[in-house]
């Protein structure tokens, strides 16, 4: 609290009063005498209160504290944004040009432009005024200097007035961020490098908050949100600044609608270019967006999971259904080999067989010719035919095992009379079997 | 404030912070806007909200919409929810709740049923859906979800924090039950704060305003509750060293003396038509157009009522004064200066001590009531009303006006700075119970207290004055305690009158109280009232000082500081002067 004027007098010191160093205590407060109460913490001079309490400090401590953190936010304030090296270039321009001077630098506010507020344009134009005003180079004998003062007073009435310092925020190219190359990206710090890119992109947007472009980490909803927002951008961004001059004498009126009529379609021209340019800024952030690419991918991926495991399943059912076929061709093709092996071996066995018994047929033939047909001298050839046709006979009722059992029991034998006794038995045999019947055998028998 | 329970945290830099007045009847949004506090309007146009949710087809409604449903659709209107957060339903009154969803137990704490669904389409009509129970907590949550939607809307930019403000006698039970129902609407609470603080506050906080020492009333007049407290002001700081709440006299009672003269007009004039208060329907409208009436009486001094088909079908349309009303609404006028004088009595105090009386609520825009505080308190108390001050701030807007401010000093906080600042410790300090001041020559030559630090003062303190010495030379600075009393003197009786003749009579302010009734049955005769004065009476010196060489007309600034551990510093000096005497007092 500030001091508290009262408009009553002091009385004067009495007579003979006297301590050291003019103070006499002479009482206190009683601890009694104070109540403890609550206070509500609300208000300024509460958090005073509490700031003191909970740092120790005292009164005076505090108040210097302040005061300083005070005097350094007013110090920061005043002089950390209007603090720019002025450009002796710029000192020596033209005040005509004011078209093509960038108003901020004028002002030493280059750092801020379009971010300056109103309260900094005020101050910085003040602050160039005290430096730059006529009088003072006439003081210092430059008579007629204002060439510099009026830029500064150019620049102060554009960015004053809220439509005449949007048109040329419009322009003031100075603001841009260049999309970055190629040979940056490479380095990585894709999306700082683009997202400073749309940061600066966004002050045209008529709608505020503007999504900002995210970072790797971005979820699909937020990098969607951006591009439809940008996509649609609503931009307030208009060319005006740039019209040639529009002769206003009232001397030729064609010409000046003509000069109006060229400017309308080259600002509208202008616009469509500046759209088209922030497309292309966004095709090409997109194009490199590895978020997109993931997106798709990932999209895709579950897209197609069901097909994929579709396929595989049919896949490995085809490969199945192979395996069987083959299975089956190869049983198939071991059956028939195996069948014509035997097949073969029946013919072998059978053709064997065969001449076995042509082999015994012709040693039973060759028993009787060895016997002489059973006769004495040289047999007829009736007698002959005989034989051999009682051979036939027997042979031909008895089979292969019987003619080789025959056959062995023949075999060797050169004495006619064992050869005769030989097939005498073989015909009892058969008699005896009934398969020869009495009176078939003629000549063995006899 | 040891506030338990579920809290949000959100970061100090991304907040965004209205103040919240989150009353019985009604509640406000306020922002700031350049250092000033604003009431947001909502949808509606509303500044004064109405604490009220209604749901029809499953559609909720809030505010001002939702309390014309209170005529058409009032089971599924939740009204007068707030005194209930916290409570168990055995110690809530739900007298106000007569004409809207009743209040019903549930485990710990208090529910309300309501169709809160709508039908689901395409079912046959009779197919109600089941209506739901909705604790108080849950009621509350959705009620702030759309105050905080309100405001969003508003300021283009969801809101994240607020400071919400409360009666003085809401327990911590309440205050941990409020803070939860506002994380259920993700909302953070930076600090509960008391109303009528808040309400001292936005007068503080206005650029005009002088810091000063100064005894308030804070009359906070609301629709079901009127609540007094008498706060000390000191430096900014604030004590409240007592406070009242009253049920009975407040806006509703006002409702009703209206509905029921209002009532017996129609009776009179419709003699065979039913009386509006016995059909629940009848009394619903003849309510709210009670209201509107007194609402409008405050601003003008003839307001219309009109209702179409109060009862029986039949229209009714009629006017009143203010002069009739006045007259109706006596006793519930006198019954809240009752109120307030009782609480300055409360706090030991009299009505001498006030230096101003702060109208807070929606019933407080009632001319009649600020004119008869204006009576009860001396000339020299202002009264903070609109119809008795013009530059009052709108008393329906300042709690909500001094919780934005709150929010916004305390919005770079973080959590734990907020919870330790108004920890305990913090906030108990002794307070000096007389008054430290120095002592004047009086222009007859008696000493004369000035007070430098009042009573009730929250140590550590410090206080700093400038006192002329017209004559120069060297002067005694004598420190010393003082205190009040109230001096009552008594006119010198007419001429005529016998031998008491004595010029004035003092006595003690006790002896007064009764003295003063005596007075007043003495019928007329004595036309002069009695004069009552406050003067301070020297106690103990504490020390002495002196200044030497002052120069003629030349000021010296006196400072004294009072220590948390009571000891005392006092420097003198001559304004513009090197030197100073400081001298250094242990507390005794």
């Amino acid at each position: 609290m500030d001091a508290t004027v009262i408009s009553l007098p002091l009385p004067a010191l009495p007579e003979g009063w006297e301590a050291e160093k003019d103070f006499r205590a002479i009482g206190g407060i009683t601890k009694s005498s104070a109540t403890a109460r609550t206070l509500e913490p609300v208000g300024p001079h509460f958090l005073a209160h509490a700031r003191r309490a909970r740092h120790k400090r005292t009164f005076s401590e505090d108040d210097r504290i302040q005061a300083q953190e005070r005097a350094k936010k007013i110090e920061e304030n005043e002089d950390s944004d209007i603090s720019e090296p002025e450009d002796p270039i710029l000192l020596q321009r033209d005040a005509k040009d004011w078209k093509t001077q960038d108003h901020y630098k004028v002002l030493g506010l280059s750092k801020y432009r379009w971010r300056a507020t109103e309260e900094q344009i005020k101050r910085a134009h003040r602050k160039k005024v005290l430096k730059h005003h006529p009088d003072k180079k006439a003081a210092a004998g430059r008579a007629d200097d204002d060439n510099f003062f009026k830029c500064i007073q150019k620049a102060t009435e554009i960015l004053l007035d809220p439509v005449k310092r949007r048109q040329f925020d419009s322009v003031d190219e100075e603001a841009d961020v260049e999309p970055p190359t190629k040979k940056q990206l490479a380095k990585g710090n894709y999306y700082k490098l683009w997202g400073n890119v749309f940061k600066s992109e966004a002050r045209f947007s008529k709608i505020h908050p503007v999504p900002s472009f995210g970072d790797e980490n971005s979820t699909k909803e937020e990098v969607e949100n951006f591009y439809n927002f940008w996509y649609n951008f609503d931009s307030w961004r208009s060319f005006e600044y740039l019209d040639e001059d529009v002769p206003d004498d009232n001397e030729n009126r064609d010409q000046k609608r003509h000069m109006e009529r060229k400017n309308a379609n080259a600002r509208k021209k202008k616009k469509a270019e500046d759209n088209a340019r922030l497309r292309k800024l966004l095709d090409d952030a997109a194009a490199g967006d590895e978020r997109i690419k993931r997106f798709r991918q990932e999209a895709n991926a579950a897209k197609h999971k069901k097909r994929l495991e579709r396929e595989a399943a049919e896949r490995a059912a085809a490969e199945e259904a192979r395996r069987k076929k083959e299975e089956e061709e190869r049983l198939a093709k071991e059956a028939e080999e195996k069948a014509k092996a035997e097949r073969e071996a029946a013919k072998k066995a059978k053709e064997a067989a065969k001449n076995a018994v042509k082999k015994n047929k012709r040693v039973l033939r060759g028993s009787v010719k060895d016997a002489n047909y059973f006769v004495e001298g040289d047999a007829s050839a009736a007698t002959i035919d005989a034989v051999l046709g009682d051979v036939e006979l027997i042979q031909g009722r008895i089979d292969a095992d019987e003619i080789a059992a025959l056959a062995t029991k023949l075999a060797g034998l050169k004495v006619v009379d064992e050869i005769k006794g030989v097939w005498k038995g073989e015909i009892e045999r058969l008699l005896a079997a009934g398969k020869l019947k009495d009176g078939e055998i003629k000549a063995l028998s006899s | 404030m040891g506030d338990s329970g579920t809290r949000l945290a959100v970061d100090p830099n991304d907040r965004v912070t209205i103040g919240i007045s989150f009353g019985n009847s009604n509640s406000s949004i306020a922002h700031l806007v350049d250092d000033k506090a604003e009431v947001i309007a909502n949808e509606d146009g509303d500044r004064q909200i109405p604490t009220i949710l209604s749901y029809v087809d499953g559609d909720e409604y809030y505010g001002q919409q939702a309390k014309n449903f209170l005529v058409r659709n009032p089971t599924n209107t939740i009204a007068y929810f707030r005194d209930f957060l916290g409570k168990e339903f055995k110690s809530i009154d739900p007298t106000h709740n007569h004409a809207s969803a009743h209040p019903q137990e549930s485990g710990e704490t208090v529910a309300f049923t309501v169709k809160d669904k709508a039908a689901a389409e395409g079912e046959e009509e009779e197919e109600e859906p089941a209506p739901s129970t909705l604790t108080v907590s849950e009621v509350a949550t959705r009620y702030l979800r759309r105050l905080v939607g309100a405001a969003s809307e508003y300021l283009g930019k969801k809101v994240t924090s607020a400071v919400i403000t409360v009666p003085t006698n809401f327990g911590e039970k309440q205050r941990a039950a409020l803070i939860a129902a506002a994380a259920a609407a993700d909302l953070e609470v930076l600090q509960l704060i008391s109303e009528p603080v808040a309400a001292v506050l936005a007068y503080d906080a206005r650029p005009e305003a002088q810091i000063s020492d100064k005894m308030q009333v804070v009359a906070d007049l609301g629709g079901t509750r009127s609540d007094v407290a008498i706060v000390a002001s000191r430096g900014g700081m604030y004590t409240v060293l007592a406070t009242a709440h009253d049920y009975e006299f407040t806006g509703v009672a006002l409702d009703k003396v209206l509905m029921d003269h209002f009532a017996k007009e129609f009776l009179k004039k419709n003699p065979k038509a039913k009386d509006p208060r016995e059909t629940p329907r009848s009394l619903a409208k003849l309510r709210l157009e009670a209201e509107a009436t007194k609402r409008a009486l405050s601003r003008g001094t003839n307001a219309a009522f009109s209702v179409e088909s109060l009862s029986d079908g039949i229209d009714f349309a009629t006017t009143i004064n203010r002069l009739r009303y006045e007259t109706l609404a006596r006793t519930v006028f006198e019954g809240i200066n009752r109120l307030v004088e009782s609480v300055v009595k409360k706090a030991g105090l009299d009505v001498l001590d006030i230096d101003e009386v702060v109208l807070v609520g929606g019933t407080a825009h009632t001319p009649r009531i600020a004119a008869n505080l204006g009576f009860l308190f001396p000339q020299t108390t202002r009264i903070l009303a609109p119809a008795t001050d013009t530059s009052a701030i709108n008393p329906s807007e300042l709690q909500a006006r001094g919780a934005a401010l709150q929010a916004s000093l305390i919005c770079d906080y973080d959590p734990e700075d907020i919870e330790q600042s108004t920890h305990a410790a913090v906030t108990t300090v002794p307070h000096v119970a007389n008054a430290i001041g120095i002592v004047s020559p009086g222009p007859s030559g008696e000493e004369v207290f000035v007070p430098i630090i009042p009573t009730d003062t929250a140590v550590p303190a410090r206080r700093t004055v400038q006192l002329s010495v017209p004559a120069g030379g060297d002067v005694l600075v004598k420190v010393v305690e003082g205190n009040t009393h109230i001096k009552v003197t008594k006119p010198e009786p007419a001429a005529k009158e016998n031998g008491e003749s004595k010029a004035a009579k003092v006595e003690d302010a006790d002896e007064d109280a009764d003295e003063d009734d005596s007075d007043f049955s003495d019928e007329e005769e004595e036309e002069e009232e009695e004069k009552r004065e406050k003067v301070w009476k020297i106690g103990s010196t504490l020390a002495e000082a002196a200044v030497r060489g002052v120069k003629k007309d030349g000021k010296v600034e006196v400072s004294i500081t009072v220590y948390a551990d009571l000891t005392v510093v006092v420097t003198a000096r001559e304004l513009g002067g090197k030197s100073a005497v400081r001298g250094t007092l242990p507390s005794a």
